[in-house]
């Protein structure tokens, strides 16, 4: 028998697997029974790889990382599956204290809204001393110096004087700045951001992004970047994954997702967006989904997205399709689907 | 000010708007006060959309609110079809409510939880017409309920029982009840997912084209203003310094400001977004520092300051 080496392993080759998420499962006990958020979720990163996580609210893009880093609350969230492997270490299975260790330390995150993460009563350098001295062990002295290397880095003017300012004297951007320098604070190997610039200013995503770009050639950080913007996916990441109802549909280099789309959930995030190409005087009808993600307290015994996809066959109704490679697309394009896109597209172009 | 042609008459005029807020005061020394908006000017054409940009604290929902007189200028005028709507009494003003809505960023916020859907968007019938019959009232909120897209039969139900874009058509069939022919929708696309913003854009511009509704739409989606929009406004620190055609601001963009504004927005598509990405790296990122009033540059085209016309 010959054995067929799947295109990952070569990559995994080339760089070593940091993070492997395998069959992760979440469910949130509510009075309506179990909504379960995460549904198997299994992938792996890189060590400096950029993921581009896409999705909508329900996903459990958001949740999934939360989890795998012991941030949900429990009760009401349950692990109900699967394993997280980080440098072969199962997260899950460690207990808080060897956690907490990981957490801000070898896995740094910045969630979206920095002023709720940040403390408003604590100065800015407490904040960003607490990790260095905990994960790095730097005496007060030590620390301090380097929370005004990392204001620095994060290009925050006059470091050195706004150390000793509370968040609130901080602007938007400067705040998620700050989170930023405290989530790279210990030179994390994994940097997973939440929605981090969605609350921003478009000028100042620009600059954040920029910043973080940056950084990575610098420190040579994965990345997980979490977000529902497309355009932010297509400059950053290495490869995207889109989330749907708590289940990976498609994922893949980034090129060959936006120009070869397997998912028809995929597909339909794309022609959704406006297409400017021809200038607003030759747009067309924006392309809508019709319906709305599932309920996942009654999660549906098949493809999560098949009440809302035209291409649904009566297998997708009733039985979840595996994430595989697909057919004919680039080594490592992974898609979750019965059906075969670019021949029903290329049917209805012929119909046409 | 242009004359304009009569066909062309503007729905909405405003002029030289202003809205400052106090600062607090100490030991009654003389405060000073916040400049949220700053001559502003502005016309709306009937059937038109006019897209109002710029980052936050830049005076655009501020804009909305005072235009409405939710939130009332401190100064300027604002003509709705030739009447200053500052100088209506109260209850002209409620008259003319009829005419003008709002259509707000968070649907849930704007519904009364406690409040069937189906009462929820009678309410402008019982305020404005209270001779309407119940019969035609529950006729009327059946119609509006289908004609944004959602099941009548769904009138006794409450906003919880709804999704985000649900709510917003919900918010949006009230706002259509009384057929305005004006509607300022601030960020309404904003707290819903990608795949649910379509449907909603996809709705103002078909009741747009059947009702010939003038939109003032305020967004910081950059790309979806160019698509639904005639024209864009875009403000800086209270002030428009660049109004134009969308396709001529997006394509010619003259003051520095909108440039540096434009040329952060991402492209979704990797190859183009990567090159945006090396070039934007490349841009001055100071800001301009001065606005002066707006002066035409091309047909149609307004530049604050001339030294970058």
């Amino acid at each position: 028998m010959v054995r067929e080496a799947p295109a990952q392993e070569d990559s995994a080759q080339a760089k070593p697997i940091l993070l492997d998420v395998r069959d992760l499962a979440v469910a949130f006990d509510s009075e309506g029974g179990a909504v379960h958020a995460v549904n198997g979720v299994s992938y792996t990163l890189a060590e400096g790889e950029t993921l581009g996580i896409v999705g909508e609210s329900g996903s459990g893009k958001s949740v999934h990382v939360l989890a795998m880093l012991g941030l949900i609350p429990r009760p009401p969230g349950r692990i109900t599956g699967g394993q997280v492997l980080f440098e072969g270490r199962d997260l899950l299975a460690l207990p808080e204290r060897a956690l907490r260790t990981v957490r801000g330390g070898q896995i740094g995150f910045v969630f979206q809204d920095p002023m709720s993460s940040l403390n408003p009563g604590m100065t800015v350098a407490a904040q960003i001393i607490e990790p260095l001295r905990i994960h790095l062990g730097l005496d007060g002295r030590a620390a301090r110096a380097r929370a005004r290397d990392l204001l620095d880095l994060v290009r925050i003017p006059q470091a050195g004087a706004r150390l000793d300012q509370y968040p609130h004297e901080f602007s938007g951007g400067q705040r998620q700045r700050v989170m930023i320098a405290i989530g790279l604070s210990c030179r994390p190997k994994l940097l997973i951001a939440d929605e981090a610039t969605t609350a921003l200013d478009v000028t100042v995503q620009a600059e954040i992004i920029a910043l973080v770009q940056e950084l990575k050639r610098e420190i040579g950080m994965a990345i997980v970047w979490i977000t529902h913007d497309l355009g932010v996916v297509a400059g950053i990441a290495d490869t995207v994954q889109v989330m749907y109802a708590g289940r990976i549909l498609e994922r893949g280099p980034v090129d060959d997702i936006f120009r070869d789309p397997r998912s028809a959930y995929t597909l339909g995030l794309l022609r959704s967006l406006p297409d400017l190409s021809r200038g607003r005087a030759g747009r067309r009808r924006l392309h809508q989904i019709e319906g709305a993600p599932p309920d996942m307290r009654y999660p549906p015994p098949g493809d999560p997205f098949a009440a809302r996809n035209v291409y649904a066959t009566a297998r997708c109704l009733a039985e979840a399709p595996p994430l595989v490679q697909a057919p004919g697309a680039a080594p490592g394009h992974l898609v979750a689907a019965w059906y075969d896109l670019p021949a029903r597209l290329a049917a209805e172009e012929a119909a046409r | 000010m242009r004359p304009e042609p009569a066909d062309r008459y503007p729905l909405l005029s405003v002029r030289n708007l202003r809205k400052h807020y106090p600062l607090r005061s100490w030991w009654g020394g003389k405060g000073s006060v916040f400049r949220a908006v700053e001559d502003v000017s502005f016309d709306i054409r009937p059937g038109e959309t006019l897209g109002l940009v710029g980052e936050s604290g830049s005076g655009k929902s501020t804009i909305g609110r005072a235009v409405t007189m939710l939130n009332p200028p401190s100064a300027g005028t604002v003509a709705f079809e030739g009447t200053d709507l500052a100088k209506l009494s109260a209850g002209e003003m409620r008259r003319m409510r009829a005419r003008i809505q709002m259509v707000f960023q968070d649907p849930y916020a704007a519904l009364n939880p406690r409040m069937s859907i189906g009462d929820y968007v009678a309410e402008p019938f019982r305020l404005h017409r209270p001779g309407m019959a119940r019969a035609e009232r529950r006729d009327e909120v059946e119609g509006l309920l289908a004609r944004v897209g959602l099941d009548p039969r769904f009138a006794q139900r409450y906003p919880h029982q709804f999704s985000g874009g649900q709510r917003q058509r919900i918010c949006i069939a009230r706002a259509i009840a009384l057929k305005p022919s004006f509607i300022v929708a601030d960020e309404p696309i904003a707290a819903l997912d990608v795949s649910i913003q379509a449907q909603v854009v996809n709705l103002l511009q078909d009741l747009q084209d059947e009702l010939g509704i003038s939109y003032l739409f305020i967004s910081h989606d950059l790309r979806m203003v160019r698509y639904l929009c005639q024209r864009v406004a875009v403000l800086w620190h209270g002030r428009v310094v660049e109004l134009a055609e969308a396709d001529a601001l997006y394509e010619d963009p003259r003051h520095p400001y909108t440039r540096r504004l434009l040329s952060a927005v991402p492209v979704p598509n990797p190859v183009e977004e990567r090159a945006r990405l090396r070039a934007a790296s490349l841009l001055p990122t100071a800001d301009p520092d001065a606005t002066g009033g707006l002066v035409e540059v091309a047909p149609g085209h307004w530049v604050a300051d001339t030294r970058y016309a």
